[in-house]
C-alpha cells in the first residue's frame, strides 16, 4: 500500500519537475514547481519527518513561491520569447542523465553508506519528530540558532536597501 | 515530561561577536532615528566599535577554549584572523565616506552592514561546527551581495551585486551539499566529532560520500577565496562594486575564506590529506597563473587589481598546499599584509577617480608622479609590496609561503610561484611607468584627501613598511597562532 | 503509519473533486447562449482598457521579501512552542533573544518606511 502510494507521488514529482523546465509559460512552470514542492513534502511525511514537511509547505510552497510569481509578474514575462538553443538542451540533458546514472550507480553499488545515527525509526515516532528537532536546535545548535536571527536581520536591511524606492 | 537541561554556555568565548553584533544593531537604529544626511559619524562610531571588539578578541589570546558544545573555539588562530578582519573593516570604513558621498549613495546602513559582514567573518574563523561556519559565511555573503550592489544608480554596481549573488548562491549550494554528505558519512557536523570518528574508522576515507563531501566543500571555499577555476565572478564584481567595498572584499572575506578552509581541511579531513594537498597544488598553480596572465592585459586599474587579487589567493594557496606550520603561519602573515597593501592601493584609486568612476585607467595616471609626488610614492610602495619586492611586507609574506613549500618538498610549486611573481612585476611596474615617465594628457583635477583617507593611507603605508622591515614580532605571533 | 495522514488525503481528494465537479457539471448542465457582450471580460462595468497583464511594481516584491524573512522566524517558533514547557525559563530567554534581534529589524523597517505604500 505504502509503496504504491510512493510510486504515485514519485511519478507526479518527476512529471511536474519536468514540466517546470519544459513549460513555455513561466506561470505554468511556477505552478508545476509548487506541485513538486508538495510531492517533496509528502516524501518527508513518508520518511517520518513531519516538521520538514510543514517547513517545506510553509516556506517553499508558501512564501518562496509567492516571491517567484512576483518576479515573473515584475518582469512581465508572458510566454517564452527566446528560443532555446538545441545545444543547451542536449548539454543539459546529458549532464542530467550523467548525474542520474551516477547516483543510481552509487546506490546500486551500496557503497554510499554513511554513519547510522543512534535514533531508530520507532524512537522518532514515539518521541516525536518536532520534539527531537527542537531539542537539538535549542541545546546543541543554540549558537547557530541565534546566529540565524542576525543573518535574517542583515537580510532584512539588505532587502530594504536594494529594493526600496526612496532610501 | 522531563525538562530539557540547559546546555553549558560560555559567552566569553564569543564575546567579540556579541559585542560587534550589538554595536551594529545600535548603529542601525541610530541611523534611522537620528535625522540628517551626513552619516560620517556612524563610520567613526563603527571604528570605535571595531577597536573595542579587537581589544576583546585579543584579550582571549592564550590556550584555546571551546564552547557551545564544540560549536566555537577561542584559539590563537581564530584571534589572529579576527584581527585581520577587524583591521580590513576599519580601513574600508575609513575610505568609504568620501567615496559614497561622491557617488551619492551614502546611506548610513553601510556601516552596520560592514559590521555584520565582519561578525560573519569572525564566526567563520572561530566556528568549529560546519553549521556555524556555514551561517557565518552566509551572513558575510549576504552583506557582501548588498555592499557590491550598493550604488543603485550605477549599472556596473548593479551587475556586480547580481552576478555575485547568483554565483555566490550557486557556490553556497556546493558547500552545503558537501557539508551534508560529510554529515551523512560521519554522523556529525562538529569538526571535533568528525575528526574523532574518522580516526576511529579509517575505512571512512574510502567512502565515496566522504570523499565527494570533501571535494564539494573544497569547491565551495575555492569559490569564496576566488581560486581558479572558480574565479570567474571576481573581475566583474570587483570592478563594478564601489571601490571601498572592493578593497574590503579583497582583504577581509578572502582571509575569512582561508580561515574556514584551513580549519575544515586540516581537522575534518586529515585522512585525505594527501588527496587535498594535491588538489591545492593544482589550484595554487592555476590560480596564480590565470590571475597574473590576465592581469597583464588589463587597462582598468580596478580590474587589474581584481585579477592580481586572484593571483594573491594563489600565493596563499601555495602555503596551504605545503600543509606545514610555516605554510599556515605564512598565510596568516600574508593575509594581514595583503589587507594593508591592497586596501591602501584602493584608497589611492579612490582619491584619483571622479564621480561615476571615470579615469580609472592606467593611462589616466600619466604624469601623476609629478603632480602629486607624495601620493604617487605611497601608491608605488603598495605596488612594490604587491609585487613582492623588499623591503615591504609583500616580500616577507611571499618568502615565507614559498620557503614553506620548499620545506614540504614542493620545489616546483615554489618555482612556479616565483616565476609568477616575476610576471606580476610587469603590470605593477606599468602603473609606475605611467605615473613617472609619461606626460599628462589633461590637467589633473584634485579633490584632496579627507583626514579619514589620510589616516588610512598612513596606517597602511606604515604597516606595509614595518611588516617588511621588522616582521619578527608579527611572524612570531603568526607561528604561535598555528600551533593548534 | 501513513494512516494518520488519511484525513488530509481525503480532504485533498474532496477539494479536487469539488473544483473539478463545479467546472464539469456547470458545463454539462448549464445553459449556454453566448453573445458578444457576455463574452467580453468584466471590469466593473466599464469598458476594459489595455491589457490585464501589466507589470507589477517592485513594491510588492519588497513586501514579499520582508514577509519571507519574518515567515522563517515563525518556522523556528514551531518546535519552540512544542517544547515550550520542557525548555523552561532557558528556552524563553533564548527565543526572547532571537525575537529581540529580529525586532530590531522590524523597528528599522518601520522607521525606514518600508512598510508604507509610497
Amino acid at each position: 500500500m505504502e509503496s504504491i502510494f510512493f510510486l504515485v507521488v514519485a511519478a507526479v514529482a518527476v512529471i511536474s519537475s519536468i514540466l517546470v523546465v519544459t513549460c513555455k509559460n513561466p506561470i505554468n512552470s511556477a505552478l508545476s514547481l509548487v506541485m513538486t514542492f508538495f510531492c517533496l513534502a509528502t516524501f518527508y511525511v513518508m520518511l517520518d519527518a513531519p516538521f520538514m514537511a510543514a517547513t517545506q509547505v510553509i516556506v517553499y510552497a508558501g512564501a518562496i513561491m509567492v516571491l517567484i510569481i512576483f518576479v515573473i509578474m515584475l518582469l512581465n514575462v508572458r510566454v517564452e520569447t527566446v528560443k532555446r538553443g538545441t545545444h543547451a538542451v542536449i548539454a543539459g540533458s546529458a549532464i542530467g542523465l550523467f548525474i542520474l546514472f551516477q547516483t543510481v550507480w552509487f546506490l546500486m553499488k551500496g557503497s554510499m553508506t554513511g554513519k547510522v545515527g543512534d535514533m531508530t525509526k520507532e524512537q522518532i515516532v514515539s518521541v516525536g519528530h518536532v520534539e527531537l528537532i527542537g531539542k537539538a536546535l535549542f541545546t546543541d545548535f543554540l549558537l547557530p540558532f541565534e546566529v540565524t536571527s542576525v543573518l535574517l536581520l542583515a537580510a532584512i536591511v539588505g532587502a530594504v536597501i536594494l529594493a526600496k524606492k526612496k532610501i | 515530561m522531563e525538562t530539557i537541561a540547559m546546555p553549558a554556555i560560555n559567552l566569553a568565548v564569543i564575546m567579540p561577536e556579541i559585542l560587534l553584533s550589538c554595536i551594529a544593531m545600535v548603529l542601525l537604529l541610530v541611523n534611522v532615528f537620528v535625522p540628517g544626511n551626513n552619516k560620517a559619524y556612524l563610520g567613526y562610531l563603527s571604528i570605535i566599535g571595531l577597536a573595542v571588539t579587537a581589544a576583546s578578541a585579543v584579550g582571549g589570546w592564550g590556550p584555546s577554549v571551546s564552547a557551545f558544545n564544540g560549536s566555537v573555539v577561542q584559539d590563537n588562530f581564530a584571534i589572529f584572523f579576527k584581527v585581520i578582519f577587524l583591521i580590513s573593516a576599519g580601513l574600508a570604513i575609513l575610505i568609504s565616506d568620501r567615496y559614497m558621498v561622491q557617488e551619492d549613495c551614502n546611506q548610513g546602513e553601510l556601516y552596520p552592514m560592514i559590521l555584520f559582514a565582519t561578525v560573519g567573518m569572525m564566526l567563520m574563523a572561530s566556528g568549529t561546527d560546519l553549521m556555524v561556519i556555514f551561517l557565518g559565511l552566509e551572513l558575510l555573503s549576504i552583506c557582501l551581495y548588498v555592499l557590491a550592489g550598493w550604488n543603485r544608480d550605477n549599472l556596473k554596481s548593479n551587475e556586480a551585486g547580481l552576478k555575485y549573488f547568483l554565483l555566490g548562491a550557486f557556490s553556497t549550494g556546493f558547500l552545503l551539499y558537501g557539508m551534508a554528505l560529510t554529515y551523512g558519512a560521519t554522523g556529525s557536523t562538529k569538526i571535533q566529532a568528525i575528526s574523532s570518528y574518522v580516526m576511529g574508522n579509517p575505512g571512512v576515507a574510502s567512502n565515496p560520500l566522504f570523499v565527494v563531501g570533501m571535494l564539494l566543500i573544497a569547491v565551495g571555499f575555492s569559490f569564496k577565496i576566488a581560486a581558479a577555476p572558480f574565479h570567474m565572478w571576481t573581475p566583474d564584481v570587483y570592478q563594478g562594486a564601489p571601490t571601498p567595498m572592493t578593497a574590503f572584499m579583497s582583504a577581509g572575506p578572502k582571509a575569512a575564506g582561508f580561515a574556514a578552509f584551513i580549519r575544515v581541511m586540516i581537522f575534518a579531513f586529515p585522512m585525505l590529506r594527501a588527496e587535498w594537498s594535491d588538489l591545492l597544488w593544482i589550484l595554487a598553480v592555476l590560480t596564480m597563473t590565470v590571475g597574473n596572465i590576465i592581469a597583464l592585459s588589463q587597462d582598468n586599474v580596478k580590474r587589474m587589481l581584481a585579477y592580481s587579487s586572484i593571483a594573491h589567493a594563489g600565493y596563499a594557496l601555495v602555503g596551504f598546499a605545503a600543509v606545514n606550520a610555516e605554510g599556515a603561519a605564512g598565510i596568516l602573515f600574508y593575509m594581514l599584509s595583503y589587507a594593508f597593501m591592497n586596501i591602501g592601493a584602493f584608497a589611492v584609486i579612490i582619491l584619483i577617480t571622479k564621480k561615476g568612476e571615470v579615469n580609472g585607467n592606467v593611462q589616466d595616471l600619466a604624469g601623476f608622479g609629478h603632480k602629486k609626488p607624495l601620493l604617487a610614492m605611497v601608491l608605488s610602495i603598495f605596488l612594490f609590496s604587491l609585487a613582492g619586492m623588499p623591503p615591504t611586507a609583500g616580500f616577507i609574506g611571499k618568502f615565507y609561503l614559498f620557503s614553506a613549500a620548499i620545506k614540504a618538498g614542493y620545489v616546483w610549486l615554489a618555482i612556479i610561484g616565483v616565476l609568477n611573481s616575476a610576471a606580476s612585476l610587469y603590470y605593477y611596474l606599468r602603473v609606475m611607468v605611467f605615473m613617472y615617465m609619461k606626460d599628462p594628457e589633461e590637467d589633473f583635477e584634485w579633490a584632496g584627501a579627507t583626514p579619514a583617507i589620510a589616516v588610512c593611507l598612513l596606517v597602511a603605508v606604515g604597516a606595509t613598511l614595518v611588516l617588511g622591515v621588522v616582521p619578527g614580532t608579527v611572524l612570531e605571533l603568526a607561528q604561535k597562532a598555528v600551533q593548534f | 503509519m501513513l494512516g494518520a495522514y488519511l484525513p488530509i488525503l481525503v480532504l485533498v481528494v474532496i477539494a479536487c473533486l469539488f473544483g473539478l465537479g463545479s467546472v464539469v457539471f456547470s458545463s454539462l448542465i448549464g445553459q449556454k447562449k453566448p453573445s458578444q457582450v457576455k463574452l467580453a471580460p468584466y471590469e466593473c462595468g466599464c469598458e476594459p482598457v489595455g491589457s490585464a497583464r501589466e507589470r507589477f511594481s517592485i513594491k510588492f516584491y519588497l513586501i514579499a521579501m520582508l514577509f519571507i524573512l519574518f515567515d522563517i522566524e515563525a518556522v523556528f517558533m514551531y518546535p519552540w512552542a512544542v517544547l515550550f514547557k520542557r525548555l523552561g525559563m532557558f528556552g524563553l530567554v533564548e527565543m526572547g533573544l532571537f525575537i529581540v534581534i529580529l525586532f530590531v529589524g522590524y523597528v528599522y523597517v518601520w522607521k525606514k518606511g518600508a512598510l508604507e505604500w509610497e
